[in-house]
C-alpha cells in the first residue's frame, strides 16, 4: 500500500482502492451512481491522446472521466 | 385471472447501454411511436403489444443509473413512475454489469413498484465467465428474473410471460423486501418510518419507508411534494434532524453518502449470493479494437476519416435522391400548371402547396443517411470513443465530446445537425450545441458566397470564402465560452461516461432508429414547415399587382408575334422586369423597402435587403431573389455572368467591402425557417426566439463594424 492519491494520479495499468469521493451535489452523486463508492477497486487504463479525459475500469465496465473529476476521487494504490 | 380485460401498462427502466431500447424494440416491433415527456424534450417511446389476450402498453423510460433526480432524465423517469403508476416495471439489466445495474434496482424496489428483472445480454456475460443463479436472485429480490439476449430476439416470450403472470397472479403490491442498510441505519430508518406513517400531512405517500429514506437523503423535491402543511414539517423535522445528527456523529460522514454506501453494501451482498465469476479477460477483442481506435497517433486520423465518410455520405450521396425529389416536385408542378385553370388557386397549389411539400421532403435523404451513420456509431460503441477523443478540444468551447458530430454536420445542413443533438445527455449541452450549430456555415449559404466572392474578389475568392467559414467557427468558439459564462451558467454535469464494449450493430435497431427520426421529422416538423412555406409564398405573392407601370402582357404578345431576331431575349427580359415589379409590390418586397433604413448603415441596397428576407425560406434563395430583383429572371444561379455583371455595376453601389459585409451577414443571420423549427423542436420556443433575435442582432453588428470600420480605414 502506498500513499493516498487522487484517481488521476494512477499510472496506466495501475490499480487503486477508492477511499473517499469528494465534491458536492450533482458531481459527487453522479460518481457514486456510476459505481465509484469506497472500497471499489479501479484501474487506470489510459489517458486520451490529448491527455484528458481518462479511461478507467472498475466493476465490469470502462468509464471515461475528466481529470478535474478524477481529482475528486481519492484512492490507495494497490500493488499486486 | 384478475383484471384480464384491462390494459397493462409496463415501463422499462435500466442503465444506459443495458440494451433497454433493444428489448423495447423486440417487445413492440414496429408498433411504436416517439413523443416527449410532458414539458421537457426528453424522448418517450411508447409501444403496444397484444399478448395472450392482454393489451400491453410499453413505455421506454430514459436510461439512468439512479433515480435521485439530479439530472433531467432521472427526474423524468422518477416522475413517470410516481405519477403514472405503471402496473409493472421491467428492469433491464446488463448481465455483465450486475453491480451498477442492481444499484438502480434497489431504488426501484424501494419505490414499491412491481418489478420484473430482465438479465439482458446474457450471452456476453457467459462469454465473460460470469454465472448468475437466477432462481436465487428471484428469491432474494422477490421478483421474477428472466434471461434475454435482445440482439438475437431470445427470451422475449419468457419476459412477456413473466409480466403477464405477475400481473394476473394477484400477488402484486408491496412484495419487494426492504433494502437493508446495516443494522444501525436500519433502526433509524424503521424509527423514522413509524413517524411518517403517523404523520397526517403525508399526502398520498403510499410508501412510508421510501419517504423516510428520502427524508434522510435530503431529497427536497420528494419531501416537498408529499409533506404538505406546516404541521407535517414540524412533526417530522425534529425527528429527521435528530436522526441526521446521529448518523453524522457515528459515521462522521454525510448521511446521503452513508445511505448510498449502504445501498452498495446491499448490492454487494446480493452479488456474493448469486454470481460466480471465473477470470476471463472479458473485453479482450473489444480492448484490441479499442487500442487501435483510440490510439495516440492513429486515433484522430481514423476518427476524421469516419467523420468524413459520414459527412460525404449524408451530403454527397444524399444529393442524388435530393435531385430526384426536386425533379419530381417540379415535374408535378408542370403537370398541375397544364391541367389547372390559371389563377390564384392554381398558383397556390403549384407554388405554395407543392413547393411547400417539396421544401419539407427535400431534407429527407440527408436525415435518413445521417441517422443511419449515427445509429451505426452509437450501436457499435464508437460514439462514446469519439466523445472520448474529442472531449478535450470541445471542452475548450464549453461543450461535450459528443457535440462534435452535430457541429460537423452543421457544415452540410443545420436541420439534421440540430436533430442529432439528441445524442447529448445533458440538456445544457443540447441547448448550447443547438445554438452554436447555425454558425457552422451550411452548404445552402455557399452559393451566396460564390456569387459575391466571385464577383468582387476575383482570384482571391477562395481565400475570402475560407475566411467566412473560419469566422463562423471562431464565432462559435467565442459564443460557446460566453454563453457558458452567462445564459447557460451553473454547475457542470460531470463528463463521466460509460465506454461500452464494441458490439456489432443489428440491422433491426439501426432501421428502427432511422425510421424514428424520419417519422419525427415528417410528423412533428413537416406540418409546420409546410404551413410556414405557404405563408412565405403568400407574402411574396400578395398583394397582386393588377396594373403594371408598363403593359407587359401586351408587349410580350407583341414581341411573340414579331419577327425580330432577338425576340426570345426581349420576351425574357420583359418577363423578368414584370417579375421584379411583382416581387417589389408584394408584402415581402414592401418589407424589404421598409427595412431599407436598417440596411443602409451596413451598406446594403434595398435589393439586398429583400433577398435577405427571402433567404428566410432557404439561404440559397438569396441568389435567385437577386436574379429576380436585378430583372434577370428567377432561373439565375451563382455562376451567372449576367448577375455578376449586374452586381458589379458601380451604380448599384456594391463595393468589395459591402460584398464582404453581406457575406458575413448571410453567415451569421437568422437561420432558415426549417432550421428555426428544428431548434424549436429540440430546445423549445423560448430558445428558438432567442436564436432568431440574437443572430439577427449579431449579424447586423458584425456587418456594421465591417462596413463602417472598413470605410474609416479607407477600404471601399
Amino acid at each position: 500500500m502506498g500513499e493516498t492519491m487522487n484517481l488521476g494520479q494512477l499510472k496506466p495499468g495501475q490499480k487503486g482502492r477508492v477511499i473517499r469521493v469528494g465534491g458536492y451535489g450533482a458531481i459527487r452523486r453522479r460518481l457514486y451512481d456510476l459505481g465509484l463508492h469506497s472500497g471499489e477497486t479501479v484501474q487506470m487504463i489510459k489517458a486520451a491522446p490529448l491527455k484528458d479525459p481518462l479511461e478507467i475500469s472498475f466493476g465490469n465496465g470502462h468509464i471515461s472521466i475528466r481529470r478535474s473529476e478524477a481529482a475528486l476521487v481519492f484512492v490507495d494504490p494497490v500493488t499486486e | 385471472m384478475v383484471d384480464a380485460a384491462h390494459e397493462i401498462k409496463i415501463a422499462l427502466a435500466g442503465n444506459p447501454n443495458s440494451g433497454k431500447t433493444s428489448i423495447f424494440n423486440c417487445l413492440t416491433g414496429a408498433h411504436q411511436r416517439v413523443a416527449n415527456f410532458p414539458g421537457v424534450t426528453v424522448e418517450k417511446r411508447i409501444g403496444h403489444k397484444k399478448y395472450k389476450g392482454h393489451d400491453i402498453t410499453f413505455i421506454d423510460l430514459p436510461g439512468t443509473y439512479s433515480l435521485t433526480a439530479y439530472s433531467l432524465d432521472e427526474k423524468v423517469a422518477r416522475d413517470f413512475i410516481i405519477n403514472e403508476k405503471p402496473d409493472l416495471i421491467i428492469n433491464v439489466i446488463d448481465s455483465g454489469n450486475l453491480e451498477r445495474s442492481l444499484y438502480l434496482t434497489t431504488q426501484l424496489m424501494e419505490m414499491g413498484v412491481n418489478l420484473v428483472i430482465d438479465l439482458n445480454m446474457w450471452d456476453e456475460a457467459v462469454e465473460n465467465g460470469i454465472e448468475i443463479d437466477t432462481e436465487k436472485m428471484s428469491l432474494l429480490l422477490r421478483a421474477p428474473v428472466v434471461k434475454t439476449i435482445a440482439n438475437r430476439n431470445q427470451g422475449i416470450d419468457k419476459l412477456l410471460d413473466a409480466c403477464v403472470d405477475l400481473y394476473t397472479c394477484g400477488c402484486r403490491d408491496g412484495i419487494s423486501p426492504p433494502i437493508s442498510y446495516g443494522s444501525q441505519l436500519d433502526d433509524i430508518v424503521t424509527g423514522l418510518t413509524h413517524h411518517v406513517k403517523r404523520c397526517p400531512g403525508c399526502r398520498g405517500c403510499h410508501n412510508p419507508r421510501w419517504m423516510a429514506i428520502k427524508l434522510l437523503e435530503g431529497d427536497k423535491e420528494i419531501t416537498s411534494r408529499y409533506l404538505t402543511g406546516k404541521e407535517a414539517y414540524d412533526m417530522l423535522s425534529g425527528k429527521v434532524n435528530e436522526s441526521l445528527k446521529h448518523i453524522k456523529s457515528t459515521t462522521e460522514q454525510d448521511p446521503e453518502i452513508v445511505i448510498t454506501e449502504g445501498r452498495y453494501g446491499y448490492v454487494a451482498g446480493i452479488i456474493r449470493e448469486v454470481m460466480r465469476r471465473s477470470e476471463i479477460d472479458r473485453m479482450k477483442i473489444s480492448n484490441q479494437v479499442d487500442q487501435l481506435l483510440t490510439h495516440k497517433i492513429l486515433g484522430y486520423p481514423i476518427f476524421l476519416i469516419l467523420m468524413w465518410l459520414i459527412f460525404q455520405a449524408t451530403f454527397r450521396i444524399g444529393e442524388y435522391p435530393m435531385h430526384w425529389i426536386e425533379a419530381g416536385v417540379s415535374a408535378l408542378q408542370d403537370i398541375m400548371v397544364s391541367i389547372l385553370p390559371k389563377g390564384i388557386w392554381a398558383d397556390m397549389i403549384v407554388d405554395g402547396i407543392i413547393g411547400g411539400v417539396g421544401s419539407v421532403i427535400v431534407f429527407l435523404p440527408n436525415i435518413v443517411i445521417l441517422f443511419l451513420g449515427i445509429s451505426l456509431l452509437e450501436d457499435s460503441g464508437y460514439m462514446s470513443r469519439a466523445a472520448f477523443l474529442m472531449d478535450r478540444p470541445m471542452h475548450f468551447m464549453g461543450l461535450h465530446g459528443k457535440s462534435f458530430i452535430p457541429l460537423l454536420m452543421g457544415f452540410g445542413c443545420a436541420v439534421p445537425a440540430i436533430m442529432s443533438t439528441r445524442t447529448l445527455e445533458s440538456q445544457r449541452d443540447r441547448i448550447l450545441t443547438t445554438l452554436l450549430t447555425p454558425f457552422m456555415s451550411c452548404s445552402a449559404r455557399l452559393p451566396v458566397y460564390i456569387l459575391f466572392a466571385g464577383a468582387f474578389f476575383g482570384i482571391h475568392a477562395g481565400n475570402v470564402i475560407f475566411s467566412i467559414y473560419l469566422l463562423g467557427i471562431a464565432t462559435a468558439v467565442v459564443l460557446g465560452k460566453v454563453f457558458k459564462k452567462t445564459i447557460l451558467s451553473g454547475e457542470d454535469i460531470p463528463f463521466v461516461m460509460e465506454l461500452p464494449p464494441y458490439r456489432w450493430p443489428t440491422v433491426r435497431s439501426v432501421l428502427i432508429h432511422m425510421w424514428e427520426r424520419t417519422q419525427i421529422y415528417l410528423r412533428k416538423m413537416g406540418g409546420v414547415i409546410l404551413i410556414a412555406s405557404i405563408i412565405l409564398w403568400a407574402l411574396g405573392y400578395f398583394p397582386r399587382k393588377e396594373t403594371f407601370d408598363v403593359d407587359y402582357d401586351a408587349m410580350i404578345i407583341q414581341a411573340e408575334q414579331s419577327a425580330l431576331p432577338d425576340k426570345d431575349e426581349t420576351i425574357a427580359s420583359l418577363k423578368a422586369e414584370q417579375a421584379s415589379e411583382i416581387l417589389g409590390y408584394s408584402y415581402i418586397g414592401r418589407l424589404g423597402s421598409a427595412i431599407e433604413p436598417f440596411v443602409t448603415p451596413i451598406g446594403f441596397n434595398w435589393q439586398m435587403g429583400v433577398s435577405l428576407i427571402t433567404g428566410f425560406v432557404a439561404k440559397e434563395v438569396v441568389v435567385s431573389s437577386m436574379g429576380v430583383l436585378y430583372q434577370l429572371g428567377a432561373d439565375i444561379d451563382e455562376k451567372s455572368n449576367s448577375l455578376i455583371a449586374a452586381l458589379q455595376d458601380p451604380e448599384k453601389g456594391i463595393t468589395p467591402l459591402v460584398a464582404y459585409a453581406f457575406m458575413v451577414f448571410v453567415l451569421l443571420y437568422t437561420p432558415c425557417i426549417v432550421s428555426i423549427l428544428a431548434i424549436r423542436r429540440e430546445i423549445g420556443m423560448r430558445w428558438m426566439w432567442f436564436a432568431v433575435v440574437f443572430q439577427l442582432i449579431l449579424a447586423w453588428l458584425a456587418a456594421f463594424i465591417i462596413y463602417q470600420g472598413g470605410r474609416l480605414i479607407g477600404l471601399g
